[in-house]
């Protein structure tokens, strides 16, 4: 039985708690494309680059974003070389850096799910509110659902349910998954992220998938309503609206990403100040985070997987980031780690 | 009074005299370091250990702590974890010219009272200046050198399996308190950076126990840094115990919010000891009677298993690998 | 990319919270819970409150973790339920 876990937060829980290996052998996780970092572009990082190092733009991200390769280098490489980049734990917290430095242009780089996205908003809102001329977004934000539905479009996907994204759930309410039992008949478990969450969210979905169910059970009930947190919801339908995006190892999936709404579309720092930047050359490296993406090969199938695709040396999306597969994978041992 | 260091001080004329007679000797001073001769003489019996390290730490001053006091505890340590006593260290300043002489007293006291703390004399020094933004405030770096504690065999190639790892106490209060200050988290005043000075403790420990196999404190890249070079370097397995692992709450609370693990985060105050398990039970009796061992306990094993590799049995009991830290640590939202 | 932490609100000044997770304060924006009252339980993720946590289902999960570490059996549960 082969279950998959959509959500980065959720593989690295897995992997923490060392749940794998006390699974029976017949339950199999693979993991998803989850991880926001992961998918994010390398034409995305290049422009992120290439503003840091602007004498008026100071570049705000999280953490997790600091490694992420584009073409030729990263933001860590960037600052290095005298780039301004930026650690922030919130979108606020890039607001208050803006405030502060009324001669710069503070640029965050505005990645994340449904459950980040409304952040990134909110702060716009307040910016707009509090005339704040010198905050921008560069959005890069994406959907769940449609990347999930991008997974069950491929014949050979062969997943018997969904651990569904608790933290998402929060934002978007349960409901958003039913078209996986609706259309797909696929059980899925919204659930939450600690060791006994997790297993009460597998649990019911083993239950389901061997009595062929297929519902949409929610085992995060503390935080996830059926109808989500429709303030969050009115924040993000003000402010974005769907169109294609890109996702690294994916490819192009429609009405999965989100970009800011015309009202706001000032907002937008590659709108305020455009790039010519050259089209990125697809690598031809033999990666294949494509099908470890889709659930369809483990990382130690990848002939790259820790020979020349480490943490330091990424050579594709699902290494470069804490929550990536990869990284996962090689940081935690595989969770197959038998002790001898 | 906004006095501040110039280029001249470090020019070595009348400026620099005034610096080391007006500053610095009034804090420092001792015999051997009023003596103000080109070096000093030392009298140290038998082996003696010798170690360097230099100090660059944003923010200067934290609770806890500053980059005076972690300047000398840091050296100290390091001599300890070789099964030496720290006698005698040297201080070297590097100054950014502008910098505030009163924040340079403050920093010197702190070394002054980090010494005094240790028992240990600066009996050589030196100061240069550097124009401005060539270097950020001040940076220090020590030497130090110390007498090897008699019976004392301390070195990663004597960890054996079977013995056990041991640490002196709470894990990451010192990168939480200063990584908290820096993404606006607050803590309680009782928590700060554990910098102290661990001699008198090792002076103890092997007293009782002269066994001891190794010991290392573990700073940069935290316990998963430093368990993973001794697993590597003695060609062991470690095998950890989630659960035994000692981390304050606040110190918890502040790794969840900011994605950290306790494991990963640096200590100036702590040390991880491997100590053959039937000497287990004394070792600790020893460390808690100190006040840098009060909260002493084992934490794990040494197997023969997954040699060079350190895992961990977590809450849940499944085992995982606890890996080298790649990189710096930054929160993370992911 | 979904960290989130719960925490509990014990100050509230405009839409800005201070919440208190295991001894360590933060601000956190209640622009999108503005519902939140001092007192509750909130889910903080990047600096703002995502949803209040309702007490008794957290109740529930901890009572299973200690179940599951050897303490007694408190938590009866019908897993049929939706």
């Amino acid at each position: 039985m082969r279950l998959m876990e959509v959500c980065g937060t959720h593989t690295v829980s897995i992997f923490r708690a060392g749940l794998r290996q006390l699974l029976p052998a017949e339950v199999e996780l693979v993991s998803g494309p989850g991880c926001p970092v992961c998918v994010t572009p390398d034409g995305y990082m290049d422009a992120a680059i290439v503003y840091s190092g602007m004498d008026d733009v100071i570049v705000a991200t999280f953490g997790d974003m600091l490694k992420v390769p584009g073409s030729a280098s990263s933001l860590a490489e960037a600052a290095a070389q005298g780039g301004d980049v930026r650690i922030v734990y919130s979108p606020l917290d890039a607001l208050a850096m803006a405030k502060e430095n009324p001669e710069k242009k503070i640029v965050f780089l505005a990645v994340g799910f449904e459950t980040t996205a409304p952040t990134a908003a909110a702060a716009l809102l307040t910016a707009e509110r509090e005339n704040v001329g010198n905050f921008f977004l560069l959005p890069a934000q994406k959907l769940v659902p449609p990347a999930i539905r991008a997974l069950l479009a491929d014949e050979d996907a062969r997943i018997d349910g969904f651990l569904l994204p608790g933290h998402v759930a929060v934002v978007t309410g349960s409901n958003i998954f039913s078209f996986l039992a609706e259309e797909y008949h696929l059980p899925g478990v919204v659930t939450g992220f600690s060791p006994t969450e997790l297993l009460r969210g597998i649990y019911r979905l083993v239950r389901q998938a061997t009595a062929g169910d297929a519902r949409i059970e929610n085992e995060y009930r503390c935080v996830v309503r059926a109808e989500g947190n429709q303030a969050a919801q009115k924040v993000m339908h003000q402010v974005y609206e769907t169109c294609a995006a890109e996702w690294r190892g994916l490819g192009a999936i429609p009405a999965s990403g989100l970009r800011l709404r015309d009202a706001y579309r000032h907002f937008d720092f590659s709108e305020a100040r455009p790039l010519d930047l050259p089209p990125v050359p697809p690598k031809k490296s033999g990666c294949r985070c494509g099908e470890v993406l889709r659930g369809k090969i483990t990382p130690k199938e990848c002939p790259l997987f820790e020979k020349i695709c480490v943490p330091e040396h990424a050579a594709g999306p699902c290494m470069v980031s804490a929550e990536g597969v990869c990284a996962a994978w090689h940081k935690y041992g595989g969770g197959i780690f038998q002790y001898e | 009074m906004n006095e501040t260091i110039q280029l001249a001080h470090g020019a070595g004329g009348r400026m620099s005299a005034m610096l080391t007679e007006e500053i610095l000797r009034p804090i420092l001073g001792n015999p051997i370091l009023d003596r103000m001769h080109d070096g000093a003489v030392l009298d140290i019996g038998g082996k003696i250990a010798f170690t360097t390290d230099s100090y660059v730490v944003a923010p200067r001053f934290f609770p806890g702590g500053s980059i005076g006091r972690i300047a000398v505890c840091g050296t100290v340590n390091d001599l300890a974890m070789t099964g030496a006593e720290a006698k005698y260290l040297s201080l070297s300043l590097i100054l950014e010219e502008g910098f505030a002489v009163e924040e340079l007293k403050r920093v010197l006291q702190d070394v002054r009272e980090a010494a005094d703390e240790a028992g240990v004399s600066i009996v050589t020094g030196d100061t240069k200046v550097v124009g401005h933004g060539a270097c950020d405030g001040i940076y220090i770096n020590t030497a130090g050198v110390g007498a090897l504690i008699e019976g004392a065999d301390v070195a990663p190639q004597n960890i054996r399996p079977g013995m056990d790892v041991v640490v002196s106490g709470f894990l990451g209060d010192h990168a939480a308190t200063i990584t908290a200050s820096r993404h606006g988290l607050k803590l309680p005043e009782a928590i700060k950076s554990d910098a102290a000075p661990l001699n008198g403790l090792v002076k103890e420990m092997l007293r009782a126990v002269p066994e001891i196999a190794c010991m290392r404190d573990p700073t940069r890249g935290g316990a998963a840094a430093t368990l993973n070079e001794l697993a590597a370097q003695s060609g062991t397995g470690i095998l950890l115990e989630e659960e035994l692992l000692p981390v304050r709450p606040e110190v918890e609370g502040v790794c969840e919010l900011l994605g950290f693990e306790p494991l990963y985060l640096a200590n100036e105050g702590k040390m991880i000891v491997f100590v053959s398990s039937e000497k287990t039970e004394t070792l600790l009796t020893v460390m808690r009677a100190h006040p840098c061992g009060k909260e002493a306990r084992r934490i794990g094993a040494v197997t023969d298993k997954a040699p060079g590799q350190v895992a961990m049995k977590t809450a849940l009991g499944g085992i995982r690998i606890v890996d080298m830290p790649t990189g710096s640590l930054v929160p993370r939202i992911c | 990319m979904c960290l989130a932490v719960p925490a509990k609100i014990v100050e509230i000044r405009d839409s800005l919270a201070t919440v208190e997770l295991r001894g360590v304060t933060r601000e956190a924006s209640l622009m999108l819970l503005p519902e939140a009252k001092v007192g509750d339980y909130v889910l903080v993720h990047a600096g703002f409150a995502m949803q209040v946590i309702e007490e008794t289902d957290m109740a529930e999960t901890e009572a299973l973790w200690a179940e599951m570490n050897g303490g007694p059996r408190t938590v009866h549960l019908e897993l049929s339920r939706e």
